[in-house]
């Protein structure tokens, strides 16, 4: 898994790609605690290049946005590849996660 | 079984990319299209996953899976491990399953055997005292 952040003014963007399996989830985990630890509760998770994700990496996803709306932000996902849509609709969780097709477009609803 | 092949890996998570790049190849030759290769792909990974966290949460191990073609041209794939004992009725469905998807209250533990039922024809969990837990999974010939 490749993952990198970005800090904009009001929002912080975490481009992920790769295969986010269990063994990976614990990065990405890592990745947005720091965030939240930060008070940086606007983000938006870039995943055009995610090859493979599993329950996993939803998990992580899920508590993200949990976290993230409880301290007054949202996680929006921008750019989704066919795989992750196909597996958040999967889940039966397409109701719960906003997302965009375009990146400026995310970074901009905030 | 037509073209059968096994491959052992230590139950670890660090296993799963070798796991998935070989039940990929196992799937492509099969005849599978590239979603139902990505279907078996997701099934397998959070089986072994499941297996990693639970089966071998205390006790270490390895992950033997058995793959082939049965004589219908459907792919049997069998994951065997010697750790704890697995009860798949012991895992709680996730909320998406009974249409409760609110937020603060969203668990989605039990998400991965939930996609593996999902994605597979069929799903058969046996243990055995000896040989430890079986997971048998068959996915039809693609049409």
């Amino acid at each position: 898994m490749d993952i990198s952040t970005r800090e904009l003014k009001r929002v912080n963007v975490v481009t992920v790609g790769g295969r986010v399996d269990s063994a990976a989830a614990p990065d990405l985990e890592k990745t947005f605690q720091g965030l939240i630890d930060g008070h940086r509760h606007q983000i938006v998770v870039e995943l055009a290049d995610v090859e493979y994700m599993s329950s996993a990496g939803l998990r992580a996803l899920v508590s993200a946005l949990k976290a993230a709306k409880k301290g007054g932000g949202d996680l929006l996902i921008a750019r989704p590849s066919t795989r992750v849509r196909e597996v958040i609709e999967l889940a039966g969780l397409t109701s719960v996660f906003a997302m965009h097709d375009d990146l400026v477009e995310a970074v901009g609803s905030f | 079984m037509v073209d059968e092949r096994t491959l052992t890996a230590p139950g670890r998570f660090e296993s799963l990319a070798q796991i998935s790049d070989f039940i990929t190849q196992v799937a492509r030759d099969a005849g599978f299209d590239e979603d139902g290769v990505f279907h078996v792909q997701m099934a397998v990974d959070e089986a072994c996953s499941n297996v990693i966290e639970h089966a071998y949460g205390q006790v270490s191990g390895d992950i033997v899976l058995t793959c082939g073609v049965d004589e219908a041209g459907d792919l049997r794939i069998d994951i065997r491990d010697s750790g704890t004992r697995f009860d798949p009725d012991s895992v709680p469905l996730p909320q998406v399953e009974v249409g409760k998807v609110d937020l603060d209250d969203l668990n989605i533990g039990g998400l991965g055997l939930f996609f593996i039922r999902k994605l597979m024809d069929e799903v058969t969990f046996r243990f055995d005292a000896e040989s430890g837990n079986h997971l048998t999974m068959v996915k039809r010939r693609p049409h």
